[in-house]
Order: structure tokens, then C-alpha cells, then sequence
């Protein structure tokens, strides 16, 4: 698939999302052809809204995709993960990563002035020039070094800002878990990026696109320590939906 | 002139670390509170050398191939082990993993590494309270002591078979930490009746005396530790988690596995009420794993309904706010000790429960000269008097450390030391 079909898909989702997010799939089915428990769930559990129970209206679709991303990571993103782990010396490794958060910085730019944090773009900007050229095409990251830390901000906490909710839970293929306005920002994030940022450079070149997408793809996903299953707990997907949920409320990038 | 003394210099500063550790040395363990230990990981330059890679592989058994695995845990195909092999004839030893622990948690392949290093072939296996075992090896319900060490059992048989072609055994050997060391002496005396292995050496490391005592005294540490009592566990967690998340920073992601919750405390102030408090958390955790997935592979009516039908979709945060609620001393009292009362008539209450102790076991522990015990005076989940009976039992066989809380200091180059010696001992010389 080439990366603008990739693009195209992950906008079908995450609009399919936002329309269906009004719907409700009804989490506690009652079911008349089987005892209730010894313990139950009114009798254990006080009233209130508990930690593990987030927003989620679109729970069949996501627990689908979680299935899906458990067998893709498995089958596919995991050994490619290994196999560029094996093949690029952790020098290299590092190198690329850098690369990637380079070319990253220009939606730290547009959001952090969206955001009116004028410091944040003005640090920004002097990264991507300090790195871009001592740092030779972003390659190393001397900013840092000289105090110029990394500005991490997207379109998902400027809809924040502006007082957009979170919306629903959202897990999408490949993607992973998000939610419906962090992923409205990460689209149009990725958009802006490759009309007008530096991914513009090459993106009429389709070789190319798909060598950035594919690359910084496995790049984002050797960087991501979580492995399916690590946790033993057959409440993986609460466990995760919950993390998820608490350190979006409490505005750390991940 | 300078090169030669610079030279001098970089030898000295070469040997000298040996020079030290050549030296007797006494134990010397940095953490004296005993929650602190269990938690903390010892420095790197405290713990013993381990090789960086191994030759090692995974493998998967099926103990009951004919079983039908519910939806719900559409991930599970098979029970995984892991085996490490020498290119040439040693001994093997299996080992068991603690509460909730899997065959490659990180304990569990740095224990690898040592007794690969020490000249073994090793198998690593799940524990039978894990999730993936009570799904595709349990016999029955997990946590009872006789049925736990068959259904082990069952599993050793299978994954030697599978691998016998592979590697050259001169012998058997059995190790098991913290459940997997009680899990151990239970599969030790089995053995004795069976005689598939013939185990050589068994060795238990940092084993509960009473497992219902140590799982309660564990519990209560949740319970007795969280700030304002249970009521305010949420409020509790949320910001145990957000102080976490601003540590992750430095440390990568968040994770919710128990290394990750270990790894970001030693970056924060420890307060020994709030590590107390999580590791109560990170047991709770386990059980709760163990009583949703029991209840479900039994046909429900604890914490599911009965029967469950649950899909690969249904949502479970219910049934997961359930099982957070229920201690692993409600399960034994409501499910498996009904359940064995109801299968054996005439087994009394108090001769389950002895059962459930080492103690079932103290004249057979006390006569048979192949089994080790490595422990701590210190350790969170010893009743008072424990160690006392331990050493009784055990005798010379015992080596009990002053400090080094739960499982803190099996690392440590004495306590690895020990470990290494009485498996290779040709003879225990008492």
C-alpha cells in the first residue's frame, strides 16, 4: 500500500470514528440464559466513574484493531523491528531516529504557534537550524546539548487548547491506541507535514514516500517498548485504554 | 616515562576491582528496609557477572490438545518455555517462575544466564498461577499445592520430550523462586514417587513457609498502606501513575508491567508506606489475573457469570473491577477450598490448609540431603517463626541472609555464589 492509500485509510477511520462516536455499543450486556456471579459487579464495585472505565463508544471496532495490531506487530512490525535492530548498529539506529525527529520538528513549529507558546517556536526553530546543519541534516542533535530541548507539541493538544474534549477511546490498525482528537490532529498533522513541510520534498516521489513512511515507521515502533502480552493480564486492553486515557488528561506527550 | 606510568596506572586500576573481590569478603547489601529491597534492584556493580547473550529458543507445548480454548483468550495457543543449551553433555535444570511470572520475566532469564554459566542446560517455565499456563496446562483450579506441582509435572514431561533430541542430559536438577521454590519441593517430592527425573539437586529459593499467611500478609500491604484506606485507592494510584509519568521521561514510555512500576520508583523519593503499598498492588494484580481467568476456564459463576460466554469482543472492565476487588484468600475460601473439599470426602479444613504449607511436606524436606534453601530473616512474606523452622528443617542445607528482603539480593555474588555451589556439589557435605 502506498503511503497516500495509508494516509486515506487512516482518514476513513478516524472520520468514521468521529460519526460514529455519538453511538453507543452498550458495554454491560445482560445475558438470560446464565447465572449471575457469586461476586458481581453492583454488589463489589462502589458507584462512581472508576479509573478503568473510559469513554469507550467505539469498543467493538477497537477491539478489533487491537486484535489486528497484535497480529501485525507479531507477524510482521516485531521481526521487522528485529531484522533493522539486527542489520544497523545502534549508532546508526540513533542516527535515524534523530533524522526522523528533525524533519518532526516542523509540527512542533505550526502547533506551538497555534498554541501561542512564541518560546516553544522560537526554540524550535533554532533546533531544526542548529541540527539541520552542525547536526548535519538533522542526523545528530547538537541542540540539546545546548539547551535547545525538544519542544514536543501536535495538533491533538492544540484541539485541546481551543477546549476540544478528548472523544472516545480510539485504537486504530497499525497506529495503536489514541483517541478521536488526537487522531483529527495527527491527521491533519501528517497532512500539513507533506504539503508543506519538509516531507514535501519528496513526495511527489512515490519511492521515495513509501521509503520515509515504511522507515520511520519501524524507527517509531523500535522506540515503543510495549510488547503484547508483557503485562500476563488477560485486562491487557483495559490496562492500556486506561494509561492511555490518564496521560492524555494530564497532558504528557507520550 | 609518563606512558609507562600511565600505563602502571590503568593496570592497577585493572586489578584492583579483582584484587577486592578476591579478598573474603562479608555481605554487604545497600538496602536495610526490607520493602525497599524486595523493590529496588542492587547496582549494577553489586550484582553478579552475567554473560550479555546466550544460546537460547523458545518452544511451545500443548499439555491438552483436545482442549477448547475460549474465545475470550483468543491470544493463547499452546504454553511457551524457553530452553538455553550447551553445545555439549551437562545436566538440566528446570526452573519455575514466582506468582504471576512468566518463562522470560527478566528474574527468570538472568536466572537462566547464572545456571548456563554454571554449566547447566536450562528450561524456564511459567508459573502455574500465570494466565497462559491456567489456560493451556492446568488440570483444575490453580493454587493448590498438590495440583499445581502435576500439572507442572505433566509440563516438565512434555517439554523434555520435545527437546531430548536436542541436547545430551547427564542429569536433573530443579531451582524455583519465591512460589515456583514452594512449587519446587511439592514437584521434588512427587518425583520421588514418579522417578521420571531423579532430580540430583532441588534448590528452593526464597519460598513462603504458609502460602494462604504469605498471600494475606501481602494483601495487606495494600490494604494497610494506601493513604486513607482503600476508599481512596484511585486518587492513590492516578497520582502514583502521573509522578511515574513524569519519570518516564527519562525512562522511555509507560508501561503497566511490574518492572516498569519497580523501575520508575527508584526514581522517585521512595516512602516506604507508598512501596509497601505496591508491591500489596502489584500482588493484588497477579491474583486478579489468576481469579478471572480460573473462574473462566472453569465455567464461571465467581466472577463471571455461568456459563461465561465471553467473545474475543466482549468488553471485560466489569469483570476487571471485580477481580481487582477480590483477594486471592477470598478465591481459596469461596472456590478451591469448596471445590476439594467436595472432591475428596473426608478431607477436613485444617488438612487442606496444612496442605497448603511447606510444612505437609517438613519430614520429607528434613531427610533429603539434595534439596537447598536460600532465604532472607528479613523477607516480607515470612511469618514470625518461619525462619526458625526453616532452619530446622533445612540444617547446613539452609543459608539464610540477614538482609535482602523478597528475592532483593538473589543477585548478589554471594547469594548467586551459594546457588551455583550446591548445585554442582558432587555430594552435600553436612
Amino acid at each position: 500500500m502506498s503511503a497516500d492509500g495509508l494516509r486515506r485509510l487512516w482518514a476513513g477511520v478516524v472520520l468514521g470514528g468521529i460519526l460514529l462516536g455519538g453511538c453507543s455499543t452498550a458495554a454491560r450486556m445482560k445475558d438470560v440464559n446464565s447465572t449471575p456471579p457469586l461476586r458481581s459487579y453492583e454488589q463489589l464495585v462502589g458507584s462512581g466513574r472508576h479509573l478503568l472505565e473510559v469513554d469507550d463508544s467505539l469498543e467493538g471496532f477497537n477491539r478489533g484493531s487491537y486484535r489486528f495490531n497484535y497480529y501485525f506487530d507479531g507477524f510482521l512490525f516485531i521481526p521487522m523491528v528485529r531484522g533493522y535492530e539486527f542489520v544497523l548498529p545502534n549508532y546508526v539506529q540513533g542516527r535515524l531516529s534523530n533524522a526522523f525527529d528533525n524533519v518532526g520538528e516542523f509540527g512542533n513549529l505550526t502547533n506551538s504557534l497555534l498554541q501561542f507558546k512564541l518560546k516553544s517556536a522560537g526554540i524550535t526553530v533554532g533546533r531544526f537550524v542548529v541540527n539541520s546543519t552542525v547536526g548535519i541534516a538533522g542526523l545528530w542533535d547538537p541542540a540539546t546539548a545546548w539547551g535547545l530541548r525538544r519542544q514536543s507539541r501536535n495538533l491533538g493538544q492544540t484541539l485541546a487548547c481551543y477546549g476540544a474534549g478528548s472523544g472516545s477511546y480510539l485504537v486504530l490498525p497499525i497506529l495503536g491506541p489514541i483517541n478521536v482528537r488526537d487522531a483529527s490532529g495527527m491527521l491533519l498533522d501528517t497532512a500539513a507535514a507533506s504539503l508543506v513541510g519538509p516531507a514535501a520534498l519528496w513526495s511527489g516521489n512515490t519511492v521515495a514516500s513509501i521509503a520515509y513512511t515504511g522507515t520511520s515507521a519501524v524507527d517509531k515502533r523500535h522506540r515503543v517498548p510495549f510488547r503484547y502480552r508483557q503485562t500476563g493480564s488477560p485486562f491487557e486492553y483495559e490496562l492500556l485504554r486506561m494509561l492511555n486515557s490518564m496521560m492524555g488528561e494530564s497532558g504528557v506527550p507520550d | 616515562m609518563i606512558r609507562s606510568t600511565l600505563l602502571i596506572m590503568a593496570a592497577l586500576s585493572l586489578a584492583l576491582p579483582r584484587l577486592v573481590l578476591a579478598a573474603p569478603q562479608s555481605y554487604f547489601y545497600p538496602f536495610v528496609n526490607p520493602y525497599e529491597a524486595t523493590v529496588m534492584e542492587l547496582p549494577s556493580y553489586l550484582e553478579v557477572k552475567l554473560p550479555d547473550r546466550i544460546p537460547s529458543r523458545e518452544f511451545t507445548v500443548h499439555p491438552f490438545p483436545g482442549r477448547q480454548i475460549p474465545e475470550v483468550f483468543w491470544y493463547e495457543d499452546g504454553l511457551t518455555c524457553t530452553l538455553a543449551y550447551q553445545n555439549h553433555k551437562a545436566p538440566l535444570i528446570f526452573v519455575i517462575a514466582g506468582t504471576g511470572s512468566s518463562h522470560d520475566s527478566s528474574r527468570m532469564v538472568k536466572l537462566q544466564k547464572l545456571f548456563y554459566q554454571a554449566g547447566f542446560h536450562v528450561i524456564s517455565l511459567t508459573s502455574p498461577t500465570h494466565m497462559d499456563f491456567i489456560v493451556n496446562a492446568s488440570g483444575g483450579l490453580p493454587g493448590d499445592s498438590l495440583g499445581d506441582a502435576q500439572d507442572l509435572y505433566r509440563i516438565m514431561e512434555l517439554a523434555y520430550s520435545q527437546i531430548r533430541g536436542e541436547i545430551e542430559v547427564s542429569g536433573f536438577a530443579l531451582a524455583g523462586y519465591s512460589l515456583g521454590a514452594f512449587n519446587a519441593a511439592f514437584v521434588a517430592n512427587l518425583d520421588e514417587q514418579r522417578k521420571v527425573f531423579n532430580f540430583q539437586k532441588v534448590l528452593l529459593l526464597n519460598p513462603p513457609v504458609s502460602l494462604i499467611e504469605s498471600v494475606t500478609a501481602l494483601d495487606q500491604l495494600l490494604v494497610e498502606n494506601v493513604p486513607g484506606g482503600m476508599n481512596q485507592f484511585e486518587v492513590w494510584f492516578k497520582n502514583a501513575l502521573l509522578q511515574m509519568a513524569a519519570v518516564s521521561r527519562q525512562m522511555g514510555p509507560v508501561e503497566l508491567s511490574c518492572d516498569f512500576l519497580y523501575g520508575a520508583y527508584k526514581r522517585l523519593p521512595p516512602k516506604v508506606e507508598n512501596v509497601a503499598a505496591l508491591i500489596g498492588l502489584s500482588f493484588r494484580m497477579n491474583s486478579a489475573n489468576l481469579v478471572f481467568t480460573a473462574d473462566v476456564m472453569n465455567g464461571g459463576g465467581y466472577v463471571v457469570p455461568k456459563p461465561p460466554r465471553l467473545t474475543a469482543s466482549s468488553p471485560l472492565t466489569g469483570y476487571a473491577l471485580v477481580s481487582y476487588n477480590t483477594r486471592f484468600l477470598d478465591y481459596y475460601n469461596d472456590l478451591l477450598a469448596p471445590s476439594h473439599l467436595q472432591q475428596e470426602p473426608g478431607l477436613a479444613r485444617e488438612a487442606l490448609l496444612e496442605r497448603m504449607s511447606l510444612r505437609h511436606l517438613g519430614a520429607y524436606l528434613k531427610n533429603t540431603d539434595k534439596i537447598g534453601l536460600v532465604h532472607n530473616e528479613d523477607d516480607i512474606i515470612l511469618g514470625p517463626g518461619d525462619i526458625d523452622y526453616l532452619l530446622g528443617v533445612f540444617g547446613s542445607r539452609a543459608r539464610i541472609f540477614p538482609t535482602g528482603g523478597h528475592l532483593g539480593n538473589l543477585l548478589h555474588p554471594e547469594v548467586a555464589g551459594f546457588m551455583v555451589d550446591f548445585l554442582r556439589a558432587k555430594e552435600h557435605k553436612l
